[in-house]
């Protein structure tokens, strides 16, 4: 095969995935509360704005000052992350910036600017503009989060499910044919509602968390008790979206990325009546060429896994070693196979630029039509060996039982917290010290639960950085790994300081309390 | 709607001109970076020196966002620049994003309680931010006119041609006199925002002495940078695509464009009536801002529409001059440009919203007493 790739060091392509990671990981410390917590906010202010009542004011600010607080470290990892396409994947931005761009310019022109033009509105307009106009300026801004995170997520989606695209060999790149498959896309939908979700929750919890603080200390309890009607109701309503999502995404998974799944179950031998793990212990030894047995421990439920992803116990589920070495009975080619098709598609493509330079269009069109008759499988010729197909699974499996544990645990903390203050009984409730420090722990579960879930998403699509069209080793920027390994570095010290001040601030706070109630609202 | 005759080239010359006045209006917004190297020089009390803080830190998410917008924008319109450039000049970008990294914040945690590195270390990283960030991207800009050290292959795959990945760029005095005219020019902008928009009569009378202190180096900066552009040899590429050197080739690309030369005419002449007005006027005058600031605009937009268009490579290659990038080279799909010019309709409903807010938030100057008020957010 004619090699394209340079001589890529194996540990650039590990820092450079590193450092993405670390960006992107940072980056979803902030973002979730901003995305949920400003809902809420809006939806305090709007209680204030029809009652009139001054204490639903002073909540609002004092949320809005932990949301502020947050909020700027949130900003500077996404510049990061922004750029990061470029300078950390370079090669991956040409191959798909046609489509990928577009979603990331929308986002800074539609959604950035407004969350960016009303949240000074809405931190410093209180006395300044008319209440409407203030009220009106702090759900435009939740509005815009969100509809950040939309462009952001269908950019993403489309790495997972590459939708509405057509690869044009003159360009060597894949260009937009279609924008609104890119945009409603069903993974792209799911993944929009599945994350936005999923900070909302995070979101809601963190206010228990901190209003838990208040009542464990018996301080600030009217607020705190009020905090907790609207986060529990907001978190409940969110935390079912979230299950419902999260089931159309094992779904999408099983469609579009089924080694993904295969991972996230540790299921290496696939077939009908597939089992669902409810919980277990990987055997650490096993890997795609032994016969260990997958599981040390398990708790798993036989079918289940069929059923979830088709509402059919005896749908065929492919594992690992199906996705590896082929299962012709149920039409899944080997890796082997695949990767022969895909040199077969990149041979053509570099014999068709060739043609096309010398000026013999007839026989470009014969290279041509190889090229796309074997498209699908383009993004193997990059695949050294067919074991390299196989994402870690432990790291895959852990963290999507986490995030479900986790996740099924948080619908019962919404019901008890929400059910026990709606009825004002939650200081009279017998555990009422134990349930505050559970509030208090929901908010760490929380971010487990959220970063856990950016782990199963991205982590099990390894080693692809555009599902079956490129490999991160394609993607990643030609330059020496000691640069990257450097500003690895660099950004690790410079987050984890931005972290440290950002929780010492937000608990110095939290601890001071919500400023004195104010003599007169404002305008 | 946007018909089906419309060809490549007119959107992607529609984008080249769209991501100019991105890259204007960000130049304009980096008052905030300027008056950021001022909080000493101005405010000589914490109380001035809120003051200055404040007046800034509501506009820093202005210019944060256009950053954003522009490089979103540049992915979208032009991926080959986005790849080719982030890419290749990895340390020259790097050191950008982390000068603006550290300024977000910067303005929330800088006089919050236990922001455990102190409230100076903070004006230090608001301080640097005003340095680098408008050094280097200045610096970053002019190699559009002087090229860079790359070269692409088949893939359109860049190998960048040293070790110092885009650093290399400093060493070329006339990027770096763009970078210094455009550091000074914020700062001009900084103190005549200073004026506009803080009650305070101490901090008028010294940011008008600093103005006249930043002009005299910027004029030595832009008249070099403007000089040595208008005679030096240019990058010109032919319908076929052809990369080759032109002598006086940017000076050409004002001549054949004569709009684009008044453009830049009345941008400079904005700019310099401005601090003139602002320096020379008999009764108290500060409203300079409001000049120099669309002055400013103008002169940008000029300035990089001369880069792209009129058969010019706006990113040249000299290690190798047909890898060049050009608007049509680097571009993305009529399909995807067509699509994203719906959404650039867009743009101008930002910008009102923008000046509507704008108006909200700066009716009143800031006033020591705004700042002592417990109900009002400060930073």
């Amino acid at each position: 095969m004619t090699q394209l790739l340079l001589n890529i060091d194996p540990s650039l392509i590990d820092w450079s995935r590193a450092q993405f990671a670390l960006t992107a990981m940072f980056h979803w410390i902030f973002v979730p509360i901003t995305l949920g917590i400003l809902f809420i906010i809006a939806i305090m202010e709007t209680i204030y704005v029809k009652t009139g009542d001054l204490e639903w004011k002073r909540i609002t600010k004092f949320w809005m000052k932990l949301f502020g607080i947050n909020f700027a470290v949130g900003v500077a990892t996404g510049l990061i992350l922004e750029f990061e396409f470029g300078t950390n994947w370079s090669n991956f931005s040409w191959f798909v910036g046609d489509i990928f761009g577009a979603p990331l310019a929308i986002e800074g022109i539609m959604a950035f600017f407004m969350e960016t033009i009303f949240i000074a509105v809405m931190f410093f307009g209180w006395n300044k503009v008319s209440k409407k106009f203030h009220l009106t300026a702090t759900w435009l801004t939740a509005i815009g989060a969100n509809l950040s995170a939309l462009w952001i997520l269908v950019a993403n989606a489309w790495m997972q499910y590459p939708a509405g695209m057509q690869f044009n060999p003159d360009t060597a790149r894949n260009e937009m044919v279609n924008f609104w498959d890119v945009l409603f896309s069903p993974v792209a939908i799911n993944k929009f509602l599945h994350t936005i979700t999923s900070g909302y929750t995070l979101a809601a919890l963190f206010v228990i968390g901190v209003s838990s603080y208040f009542l464990l200390r018996k301080r600030e309890t009217f607020m705190a008790k009020r905090s907790i009607v609207i986060a529990s109701v907001f978190g409940f309503i969110s935390v079912m979206a979230l299950i419902f999502t999260g089931h159309g995404s094992a779904v999408q998974v099983a469609k579009y990325q089924p080694m993904k799944l295969a991972a996230m179950e540790g299921l290496y031998e696939g077939g009908q009546e597939a089992e669902l793990i409810g919980i277990a212990i990987l055997n650490p030894k096993k890997t795609v060429d032994n016969n260990e047995d997958p599981y040390l421990f398990k708790i798993g439920f036989k079918g289940a896994l069929s059923f979830l992803i088709d509402f059919d116990t005896k749908t065929y589920v492919p594992g690992i070693n199906d996705l590896v070495y082929g299962d012709k009975e149920n039409g899944i080619l080997s890796a082997e196979e695949r990767i022969e098709k895909g040199k077969t598609a990149m041979d053509a493509l570099v014999a068709y630029k060739e043609l096309k330079k010398a000026g013999k269009d007839d026989e470009a069109k014969v290279q041509y039509d190889i090229l796309m008759a074997n498209f699908e499988h383009f993004g193997y010729s990059y695949i050294k060996d067919p074991k390299d197909i196989v994402p870690h699974v432990p790291t895959v499996f852990y963290s999507f039982h986490i995030m479900v544990i986790f996740g099924t645990m948080f619908v019962l903390i919404f019901l008890i917290f929400g059910w026990l203050t709606i009825k004002n009984r939650i200081e009279q409730f017998k555990f009422a010290k134990l349930l505050y420090l559970i509030g208090i722990i929901s908010i760490p579960m929380a971010f487990i639960a959220s970063e856990a879930g950016w782990v199963v998403a991205e982590v099990g699509r390894q080693p692809w950085v555009i599902q079956d069209l490129m490999t991160v080793d394609a993607g990643v920027t030609n330059i020496s790994s000691g640069a990257v390994q450097t500003t690895f570095w660099i950004f690790a010290f410079i987050f984890t300081g931005l972290l440290i001040a950002e929780v010492s601030i937000m608990l110095k706070f939290i601890k001071d309390g919500p400023a004195k109630p104010e003599n007169e609202g404002g305008k | 709607m946007i018909t089906a005759e419309l060809t490549h080239l007119f959107f992607q010359q529609y984008w080249w001109l769209l991501v100019s006045v991105l890259g204007a209006l960000l130049v304009f917004l980096l008052f905030v970076q300027g008056g950021q190297t001022l909080i000493y020089t101005i405010g000589k009390t914490n109380e001035e020196r809120k003051m200055i803080v404040n007046t800034l830190g509501r506009k820093w998410e202005l210019t944060f966002t256009t950053l954003v917008t522009f490089g979103g924008a540049f992915f979208a319109s032009f991926p080959l620049f986005y790849a080719t450039s982030f890419g290749g000049a990895y340390w020259a970008w790097t050191a950008l994003l982390l000068a603006f990294t550290v300024q977000a914040v910067s303005y929330e945690f800088r006089s919050k309680a236990a922001n455990v590195f102190g409230k100076r270390f903070y004006e230090s990283l608001l301080f640097i931010n005003g340095l680098l960030a408008t050094v280097l991207i200045g610096t970053v800009v002019g190699t559009i006119f002087n090229g860079a050290d790359f070269s692409l292959n088949i893939l359109n795959n860049v190998s960048w041609n040293n070790n110092t990945r885009g650093l290399e760029a400093v060493l070329n005095w006339h990027n770096v006199a763009l970078g210094l005219a455009v550091f000074f020019l914020a700062r001009i902008m900084g103190l005549l925002y200073f004026m506009l928009t803080i009650d305070n009569e101490e901090i008028y009378k010294r940011s008008k002495k600093h103005i006249l202190i930043n002009t005299i180096p910027f004029l030595v900066f832009f008249l070099s940078f403007v000089v040595y552009l208008l005679m030096k040899e240019g990058f010109a590429v032919d319908a076929d695509g052809i990369v080759s050197m032109e002598k006086y080739k940017y000076l050409h690309n004002f001549l054949q464009m004569p709009v684009v030369l008044i453009i830049f005419l009345v941008g400079v002449v904005a700019v310099l009536w401005g601090i003139i007005k602002t320096l020379f006027s008999k009764s108290k005058f500060d409203k300079g801002f409001w000049i120099v600031a669309p002055g400013t605009v103008l002169t940008v937009l000029a300035i990089l529409l001369i880069a792209g268009y009129n058969g010019t490579a706006f990113y040249p290659s000299y290690a190798d001059l047909q890898s060049s990038l050009t608007i049509q080279n680097a571009s993305s799909s009529l399909f995807t440009l067509k699509t994203m010019s719906y959404v650039s309709l867009l743009i101008p409903v930002m910008l009102v919203l923008a000046i509507v807010s704008w108006r909200a938030i700066n009716k009143h100057k800031i006033t020591e007493t705004e700042m002592n008020d417990k109900n009002e957010k400060s930073y």
